[in-house]
């Protein structure tokens, strides 16, 4: 379960990388690959284990104003949380 | 190009097999049954522009595979390389023979995962099937991996005598700790299919392995990765035999040879061109064997008018030509195919039939493929 005061980074196996090709990022892990969208990979960048996920908001509310910050912290915890589900995200409390 | 445009068509995955030669004999191995006249003929510079080139082509991930790719000592600046291109580097391994050192080399250099090979959960049945003793190496071996701090993918193919263990190999991929399971039910082709009637599994047997891994996948879910592969047999339409032929998937043989997997070499009447003489890039592209079944164009019925044609490709163009002596027929495992009759009488041979003993991957007289 990831909540707003969680400090999720990308699990072990795990390696982003940006491709030429497609321009966009990859999420790249054991016989697959991830394409993300420009938002997610805005919040996947931010995924360092460093920033809670509340601060991960408040830096995407600046990008992304004037969406409303419930919203994105809504979208933020779906996303975190399919990454998590697919073990692809560590969170530590 | 025979349909679709270019961007159909990117490899994203480069399974470079770096040799035939393997220290084990399982009898399921999948390198083509003449594996031993073919001689490793990329050397290491050679390899190193594989790589290179496929990147370009806009490959992400590469699987160093084979038979045995540690026997081969220029694994280290394989792997460096792949580093330096921001290449997903598995190595894909019996883990036999490496030392924790090596392996701690590897990671050093930038090796992102390791996928070893369990025949079974114990050191008599999996010895067996590997015609070697190796099972309590290969427990060590993974623990190494994770000690070192190497994500570690477990593969077990399965057949009729381990698949009433699969909760056992769950459980043991638990206690080793691994980040993904890969339950794959044998391929019959090559030294699989030569095999069948001791391998091929009850419906009961697969029904029963199924749902076990359906539970775990669910018990496990963001911890391990659990999949299942069906077999071919037991289908009502084929899978997408790597999601259709020259689509995503880039194959080089230790020979040289760009393939789209790893047995299409044994497909009559197609002719393979060498990295040795051109540019990968351009054998993507425009080789004629490449194209030979892209598209839909070669498909026969019921395939051509089929909805699931864009899905499952018409299935395994190797299984085809192996079963019914016809690349470009529909794949036999198709419950729709005419030929599907040859899968039913397969099954009821296996199952039905006498005990039939083992034979183990070894260097054969007069083989052709």
């Amino acid at each position: 379960m990831i909540t707003p005061d969680a400090r999720p980074r990308l699990a072990p196996k795990v390696r982003l990388r940006f491709d030429a090709k497609s321009e966009r990022f990859m999420l790249l892990y054991p016989e697959r690959g991830m394409e993300l969208n420009p938002t997610a990979a805005d919040i996947v960048q931010l995924c360092t284990g460093e920033l809670t996920v509340a601060e991960i908001v408040a830096q995407l509310a600046g990008k992304y104003a004037p969406q409303p910050r419930a919203t994105i912290e809504r979208e933020v915890l779906a996303f975190l949380a399919s990454l998590a589900d697919r073990g692809l995200l560590r969170s530590e409390p | 190009m025979s349909a679709g445009g270019a961007a159909e068509y990117r490899p994203y995955t480069l399974v470079a097999e770096l040799t035939y030669r393997c220290p084990l004999r399982c009898v399921y191995c999948s390198n083509p049954l003449d594996y031993a006249r073919r001689r490793d003929q990329v050397d290491t510079a050679g390899w190193l522009r594989v790589l290179r080139e496929a990147e370009a082509l806009g490959v992400v991930q590469v699987n160093l595979t084979g038979g045995e790719p540690l026997v081969r000592d220029d694994l280290e600046a394989l792997v460096a390389e792949g580093e330096r291109l921001e290449l997903y580097t598995n190595l894909i391994t019996s883990g036999i023979p490496v030392t924790r050192d090596r392996l701690a080399r590897l990671r050093d250099l930038g090796l992102d995962s390791v996928q070893l090979s369990i025949q079974d959960v114990s050191a008599g049945p999996s010895d067996r099937i590997a015609g070697r003793r190796s099972f309590d190496r290969k427990l060590q071996v993974a623990r190494w991996i994770k000690d070192l701090g190497l994500p570690l993918t477990l593969n077990t193919v399965l057949h009729r005598e381990n698949l009433a263990r699969v909760p056992e190999v769950i459980a043991l991929a638990e206690t080793l700790g691994a980040d993904r399971l890969e339950l794959a039910n044998t391929q019959y082709l090559g030294w699989a299919l030569l095999n069948r009637r001791a391998l091929l599994p009850t419906r009961e047997q697969l029904a029963q392995a199924r749902a076990v891994a359906a539970e775990a996948r669910r018990r496990l879910k963001g911890r391990m990765e659990v999949l299942f592969v069906t077999p071919d047999y037991y289908v009502e339409f084929p899978n997408a035999c790597m999601d259709g032929w020259g689509r995503r998937f880039l194959l080089v043989s230790p020979d040289g040879l760009v393939l789209p997997c790893h047995v299409a070499h044994t497909l009559p009447g197609l002719a393979w061109d060498s990295v040795l003489d051109r540019p990968l890039g351009e054998i993507w592209r425009d080789s004629p064997a490449f194209n030979a079944f892209r598209g839909e164009a070669w498909m026969p019925e019921p395939c051509r008018s089929c909805d699931r044609r864009a899905t499952d490709f018409g299935g395994c163009r190797c299984q085809a030509y192996h079963l019914t002596g016809d690349a470009a027929a529909t794949d036999p495992a198709c419950s729709l195919a005419p030929s599907h009759a040859l899968i039913e009488t397969a099954r009821r041979e296996a199952l039905e039939g006498a005990p039939v003993a083992f034979e183990y991957r070894a260097r054969r007289a007069g083989v052709r493929a």
